[in-house]
């Protein structure tokens, strides 16, 4: 159950990764696919007799990435927001600015 | 000396080296101006010399003794970390020696500029928190924990502080198109290392097991594990650029600084690639895949060669030229996996060892030439091919380095991309996919012709651009120097294929080092 649970959120998730143009979305998106694995490691874990302590473990230091990932990519959509005033990915061929760009 | 060799404590220097800098880096941000800049820039530089002197250490421990394994803490697999290293993991430490190396030493030179200079002189004044070592170091340590990891999960770790502190770098510009270009890497580098994660997770259901030797014993064609292969190599995909997969690169190529342009595309690509090789040889190579499912990688990199090229022929700016270029060179890397699962075996080294090749000579040639832009944009101001007509009467060496780091997308003889692309062709006219040669041809008289999209306009006596002032000269002395040296890997690559054969997931036959 929760096998097909975890695998179904990480699908559901990255379908919506791909559809929602706000930023927003997109990262609560990955963070939920990111919850997705998790669940199916904690699933994994509690196959045996007893339990496997290593999926744990896994999990653990996945949601430490998760926090650090969520958080940069946070402080990334804060900048572009102040930078362009909305909080969306230019669409392909709007990445060129008249002047250049970054270089 | 030797005893000291023998300490297996040396693996850990490639590793801690940076991962410290990084720490003394990050704690120097505090110190304001000019001493901060020379405090981090020395500790940049010892960083450097460190990893090499380690990575050579480890060049004579792996190809004297063998692979080594290394046990952290006394801890035995499966609940401690273990290192292990190869030919393969020692040959990448060692493409990130030189290139990483020559990449720290052109940002001394690149983020030299002073505070509150001209305006227009954009390129240099992108630090001025001097965020760029810290976040180098520590994705120079992610890298080299990447190629030293001994099981799954960490690789999924290493692979996640490099996704993110790739992305940092390209936000360095802190233009609106610098953002944008780094929020979109980061999207694709998390999706990219959760699809990983799925596929890890995959295997431990499966197997119980993370420690990659062992889940290359355990592993048995079954249903999850073609799920889990899937999952990886589409991740890992994603992460390097394959063709069609690529979208991110362009833009995050050109909008991140120079510097970082040059270790993004030089390096980082090849990190998800490795992690690619390990996993479809190491992990997957004892349960064989079916020989139709290599020449799915394999056909999509023969598209990406002619794709990424043509791509290139059509661009306006140089560094915009060189990512597709780097799209059309990715392809290659991708072809060894149909060859490799070709009819004949004993081609596979070839196979294997020129694409394996490829990456270092790539590295070398496509950082070089990046760095050799950033040279022209720190005295230009720009870098549109169109406006940049006669620009080697200014610039003698940034084009020089152009031309001679072509000779490497070109595949010419001496340079490592002659050698890498020579081996590839041969294994394919050897296992009897020809078409694959005819592809290998067609890139390298493709990248001719955009090379000399820049070159052309570059090289001709016209009146040209102002320069507005002189680029520090070990800016363009690094990059000519890479260049050079890619140049000569053609000659150098007897040694480098004994040291790959090492641990190789292929017997080396009777291949010499061509």
């Amino acid at each position: 159950m929760y096998l097909l649970s975890g695998v179904a959120v990480f699908a559901v998730c990255a379908y919506a990764l791909v559809v929602h143009a706000h930023l927003i979305r997109k990262v609560i998106a990955i963070n939920m696919m990111g919850s997705g694995v998790f669940v199916l490691l904690t699933a994994i874990a509690r196959r045996g007799d007893e339990t496997d302590p290593v999926p744990h473990a896994m999990v653990l230091t996945g949601i430490v990435v998760a926090v650090s990932a969520t958080a940069f990519a946070l402080a990334v959509v804060r900048k572009l927001h102040e930078a362009t005033g909305h909080a969306y990915l230019p669409e392909e061929g709007e990445d060129a600015p008249p002047d250049g760009g970054g270089g | 000396m030797a005893s000291v060799f023998e300490n297996t404590n040396w693996m850990l220097a490639p590793i801690l080296v940076p991962l410290a800098a990084a720490t003394v880096a990050f704690l120097l941000m505090g110190i304001r101006g000019e001493a901060r800049r020379n405090a981090q820039n020395a500790v940049g530089l010892a960083a450097a010399l460190g990893v090499a002197l380690s990575a050579l250490a480890l060049w004579a421990m792996v190809s004297g003794g063998g692979p080594v394994r290394y046990e952290l803490g006394g801890w035995e697999a499966p609940l401690g970390i273990n290192l292990y290293a190869d030919g393969l993991s020692v040959f990448m430490l060692i493409t990130t020696a030189i290139v990483g190396g020559a990449g720290s030493v052109y940002a001394l030179g690149y983020f030299s500029g002073r505070e509150g200079e001209d305006a227009r002189r954009r390129e240099d004044l992108q630090d001025e928190t001097g965020s760029f070592w810290p976040l180098w170091m520590f994705l120079w340590a992610s890298m080299n924990g990447m190629f030293l990891a001994a099981d799954a999960f960490n690789l999924y770790i290493t692979l996640e502080i490099l996704g993110l502190s790739a992305a940092a770098l390209i936000t360095l510009g802190g233009t609106r198109m610098a953002f944008s270009a780094g929020m979109r890497y980061l999207m694709v580098s998390l999706l990219g290392s959760l699809a990983y994660l799925l596929g890890v997770a995959l295997l431990y259901g499966s197997f119980g097991a993370l420690d990659l030797a062992t889940l290359g014993e355990a592993a048995s064609p079954i249903p999850p594990v073609w799920a889990a292969l899937a999952l990886i190599s589409l991740g890992m995909a994603l992460k390097t650029g394959l063709f069609p997969l690529h979208f991110w690169m362009p833009a995050a190529y050109t909008s991140a600084p120079s510097a970082a342009s040059a270790i993004l595309a030089g390096l980082v690509g090849k990190a998800s690639f490795y992690l690619l090789l390990r996993v479809w040889f190491d992990v997957f190579g004892g349960s064989a895949p079916p020989e139709y499912a290599g020449q799915i990688p394999g056909v999509l990199g023969a598209v990406a060669i002619v794709w990424g090229a043509v791509m290139a022929m059509r661009q306006t700016r140089i560094k915009t030229l060189l990512a597709y270029s780097s799209v059309s060179q990715m392809g290659y890397l991708f072809l060894l996996f149909a060859l490799v699962s070709g009819a004949a075996p004993e081609r596979s080294f070839e196979a294997w060892g020129g694409g394996v090749y490829l990456v270092l000579a790539h590295a070398c040639a496509k950082a070089a030439m990046f760095m050799a832009a950033g040279v022209v944009i720190y005295s230009v101001g720009h870098d549109e091919i169109p406006r940049l007509r006669g620009i080697f009467q200014k610039l003698p060496i940034s084009v020089a380095t152009f031309a001679v780091g072509g000779i490497t997308m070109m595949g010419l003889p001496t340079s490592g991309g002659f050698t890498a692309k020579y081996l590839l062709f041969t294994a394919s006219v050897g296992t009897g996919q020809w078409w694959y040669g005819l592809v290998v041809l067609a890139g390298s008289i493709l990248a001719a012709l955009y090379l000399l999209r820049f070159l052309n306009p570059a090289l001709i006596q016209v009146p040209t651009a102002k320069v507005y002032r002189d680029a520090p000269q070990i800016m363009s002395g690094t990059a000519f120097v890479l260049a050079i040296f890619s140049v000569f890997l053609g000659l150098m690559s007897a040694p480098l294929f004994e040291l790959l054969s090492v641990g190789a997931p292929f017997p080396s036959g009777t291949m010499g080092g061509s």
